[in-house]
């Protein structure tokens, strides 16, 4: 009799683990606005050239964790962050770390499209313009295309560079954010619910172009969709009241999640 | 489980439920009136199991309409998304094993003509009953959410296929002993072989059941000798 081995079987299944290495990484991470804790010692790892989902019901402390990860809660003075978050095993609340040059590696794009008042141009050109990262035309020109290409953008605006971004569709603003935030290279890229302005079709296209920018950047994303967080994403961290109560592959956390917190709110059964 | 915040979610999901559990019952149903019939020579009975399928049938397409209009309405996660596709899956075997009562039904007339001795009747009988008891635990574990006592109905199918091998056998024997107990002896020969493959099926069920209520899959079961095909082979 033909039996085969359970290695065989698993290769005829091609299920050989994916690499996994650690892009970003907190460590009981707390945060305070004020007195009020908004985050419980929360520890996550975010893998690098993967996307993460965070998710949870409003007020979870999903989007303050993810404001945690480029120190955007700096910028709103009650609020106080302890524990670790490291970048490439590098602590980025050392007070050495410069927080521009962060934000250029850990970008940013919101809930919101947010286009600066400015050309289509002008909105991509801003990061690497103060970053000094073009010293010429010609590669300030080429820098704004690559991104506007890489954001699946420049096809549909390669011949109005120079009117305002604030005339695009609410999906084409969209994508001039990610186009904006890719301008200055970074490595990580953060989203705050970045699709629930758009209509589906403009939603389509930004995770389509979340999957082909994994490639090449780590991605964080926030959202209210489950839908997409079981499409887009490979890993899934669910929080609940500042605590992260289940993280684990998209996969199983929408066929089989463990926690039952977890399973209510993904199935539509929270109070 | 709690219920949604959308209370008509959980009526989508319990006629889906609903439905698995009737075709259970008359699948069950199907598997005895139609050894009973074949046992009996009893036509009638048999052809009750003939429109009996047609009703299976329909609960199936039904069960899959729902099912697909739940996906499309509701993108059921987790558990709600294990219910519904297991349910689909569990609705085939459960339609196959009408099809399979069906079959047996067809053949009473065929055998009840070439005069079946009594005795060679028994054994296909004990197969028969264990066969019946599988059918109707198998959907009754589900609705109880009894993922341990599904693992354990899984397990008895062995008990199935070992009986079949001796009614196989004990056939075999009979026509060899007597030409004119080829016609009948064959006949049987398949209805054993038809029980046989609803034990499979509600193998398929048991193992389906055990995913929607655990999420978990259990572990592949081996494959066995079929020693039917040695004895051919040899014999």
């Amino acid at each position: 009799m033909n039996m085969l081995t359970d290695a065989a079987i698993e290769n005829a299944l091609d299920k050989t683990p994916a690499r996994e290495a650690v892009k970003m990484r907190g460590s009981d991470v707390r945060v305070f606005y004020g007195e009020k804790q908004a985050l419980f010692d929360v520890n996550l790892d975010i893998g690098e050239n993967q996307v993460t989902a965070l998710i949870g019901p409003s007020g979870c402390g999903k989007s303050t964790f993810l404001r945690c990860l480029n120190r955007m809660n700096d910028t709103i003075d009650i609020c106080r962050v302890t524990g670790d978050i490291t970048l490439d095993g590098e602590d980025i609340y050392n007070p050495r770390i410069d927080v521009v040059e962060l934000r250029a590696r850990v970008g940013m794009v919101f809930q919101k499209p947010n286009p600066f008042p400015k050309s289509i141009y002008e909105n991509v050109a801003y990061g690497p313009r103060i970053h000094g990262l073009a010293s010429a035309k010609n590669d300030m020109d080429a820098i704004v295309e690559t991104s506007l290409q890489k954001a699946g953008l420049f096809n549909e605006v390669k011949d109005r560079l120079h009117e305002p971004g604030t005339g695009l569709s609410g999906g084409q603003q969209q994508r001039l954010c990610i186009a904006r935030a890719i301008a200055v290279s970074p490595e990580v890229i953060l989203m705050d619910e970045p699709c629930s302005a758009l209509d589906p079709i403009a939603t389509a296209k930004v995770e389509e172009l979340i999957d082909e920018l994994r490639e090449n950047y780590t991605i964080v994303i926030v959202t209210h969709s489950m839908q997409q967080a079981a499409r887009v994403s490979q890993r899934t961290a669910m929080f609940h009241l500042g605590n992260l109560v289940e993280v684990g592959p998209t996969d199983k956390m929408f066929t089989n999640p463990e926690d039952k917190r977890t399973q209510d709110y993904i199935t539509g059964r929270f109070g | 489980m709690g219920e949604h915040t959308v209370t008509s979610f959980d009526e989508d999901l319990a006629q889906i439920d609903r439905l698995i559990r009737d075709m259970g019952d008359l699948a069950g149903v199907m598997t005895q009136d139609a050894t009973r019939a074949l046992l009996k020579s009893d036509n009638a009975l048999a052809q009750r199991v003939i429109s009996d399928d047609t009703i299976m049938d329909a609960k199936q397409r039904d069960l899959d309409e729902k099912a697909i209009t739940l996906i499309g309405k509701r993108q059921p996660m987790a558990q709600d998304l294990r219910a519904v596709v297991g349910g689909i899956r569990m609705a085939s075997d459960l339609e196959r094993i009408g099809d399979l009562a069906k079959n047996i039904a067809k053949r009473v007339g065929a055998v009840g003509e070439s005069a079946t001795p009594r005795s060679l009747t028994h054994s296909i009988d004990a197969m028969a009953q264990m066969v019946l008891v599988q059918v109707k635990s198998v959907v009754e574990r589900y609705v109880e959410r009894e993922a341990d006592a599904l693992t354990k109905l899984r397990d008895e199918d062995e008990k199935i296929d070992v009986h079949y091998t001796s009614v196989f056998r004990e056939l075999l024997t009979y026509m060899m002993e007597d030409p004119r107990n080829i016609t009948a002896c064959t006949h049987l020969l398949f209805c054993a072989k038809n029980l046989e493959r609803i034990g499979d099926h509600v193998t398929n069920i048991a193992e389906n059941a055990y995913y929607v209520l655990t999420g978990e899959q259990l572990p592949v079961q081996r494959p066995k000798l079929d020693e039917t095909q040695m004895m051919t082979s040899a014999g």
